[in-house]
C-alpha cells in the first residue's frame, strides 16, 4: 500500500476472502471496514506499507486475519492512540480504536523511529 | 477524472453513489456538491448510498461534512438506502451520524425533503425574492 488509491484494493481482497471462509454478511462488512482504517492509517501516517492476508482453521471455525505493517515514525503512546477522538491527523479519531472493536482478535506492535504491525482477526 | 453525478430533480440534487468509494473521490464529492448547492441554490441533498458496502470513518466523516455544508448553504440533507450491516459496523466504529437525517429508500427520502421546503419557505419550495 503507497497511495490512498490501494486502500480500495484492500478493501475489495478483505471482503472476497472474508465470503470464501464464509463469514456472514455482518462479520464480512466489520472486518472489510476495519482493514479500510488500518488501510488508511499505514498508508496516511505510516508513509506506505504491506498487508498479509492469513485463512485460519480452528476445528470447525474458520477465520480470516490481517497483519499490516508500516516502517512509519510508529506510535509514542499507544494506549492514548486506542481512544476515541485521538488523532494527530485531522481525522475523527476513530480509526484504531474503532477497528479493534469491530473485530474478534486484535494487537498492535509499534516502535518508534521504526514502524507499527496492527494484526486483526475475525472467526466464523 | 472521475466523478460522481450529481443529478438535478426539481429543488433538490440526487447524488446515488454507484462505485466503490476510494478517499480521493470523496473528497471530489463534497466539494462538486458544495459547488452545485451554490450556483443552484438547491434546497434538497438526496445521497443514495445503498450501493455501498462499507462506510468507514473517512466516509462517514464525508457525509457528516456534506450535511454540514448543505445546511450552511441553506439545504436539507438525506441520507438514503443504507445496508443493515453497514448500519451495525457503523455504530460499533463509533460513527453516530448525528444531524444527519435518514430515510429507507430514495422515496422516502424524497418526501422528506419535500416537506421540509414546503414547510420551510410556504411557497412551493422557492426562495423568497431577495
Amino acid at each position: 500500500m503507497r497511495d490512498v488509491s490501494d486502500i480500495v484494493a484492500v478493501r475489495q481482497q478483505t471482503r472476497q476472502w472474508a465470503g470464501e471462509v464464509g463469514l456472514s454478511l455482518v462479520d464480512q462488512t466489520k472486518i472489510v471496514t476495519a482493514a479500510s482504517e488500518l488501510a488508511r492509517n499505514a498508508v496516511v501516517y505510516g508513509g506506505g506499507g504491506s498487508v498479509r492476508l492469513e485463512l485460519l482453521e480452528n476445528g470447525v471455525k474458520k477465520g480470516l486475519r490481517l497483519v499490516f505493517a508500516d516502517q512509519g515514525p510508529g506510535i509514542s503512546d499507544v494506549e492514548k492512540a486506542l481512544q476515541d477522538g485521538f488523532t494527530t491527523g485531522g481525522g475523527l479519531g476513530l480509526g484504531l480504536g474503532g477497528a479493534r472493536r469491530l473485530v474478534n482478535e486484535f494487537t498492535i506492535d509499534s516502535e518508534v523511529g521504526r514502524g507499527t504491525t496492527v494484526t486483526i482477526a475475525r472467526w466464523s | 477524472m472521475e466523478r460522481i453525478p450529481i443529478l438535478r430533480l426539481g429543488h433538490h440534487l440526487l447524488v446515488s453513489i454507484q462505485v466503490d468509494l476510494h478517499d480521493r473521490l470523496a473528497l471530489t464529492l463534497q466539494d462538486d456538491l458544495t459547488q452545485r448547492l451554490a450556483e443552484n441554490g438547491a434546497r434538497g441533498v438526496l445521497l443514495d448510498i445503498s450501493s455501498l458496502e462499507i462506510v468507514d470513518s473517512f466516509i462517514g466523516r464525508m457525509i457528516g461534512n456534506i450535511a454540514a455544508m448543505a445546511r450552511v448553504l441553506d439545504a436539507h440533507t438525506v441520507v438514503v438506502g443504507m445496508r443493515p450491516a453497514v448500519a451495525i459496523t457503523l455504530v460499533e466504529l463509533g460513527i453516530s451520524m448525528q444531524g444527519v437525517r435518514t430515510a429507507i429508500d430514495v422515496d422516502d427520502g424524497m418526501r422528506l425533503l419535500e416537506a421540509d421546503t414546503a414547510g420551510e419557505a410556504g411557497n412551493n419550495g422557492e426562495r423568497p425574492p431577495l
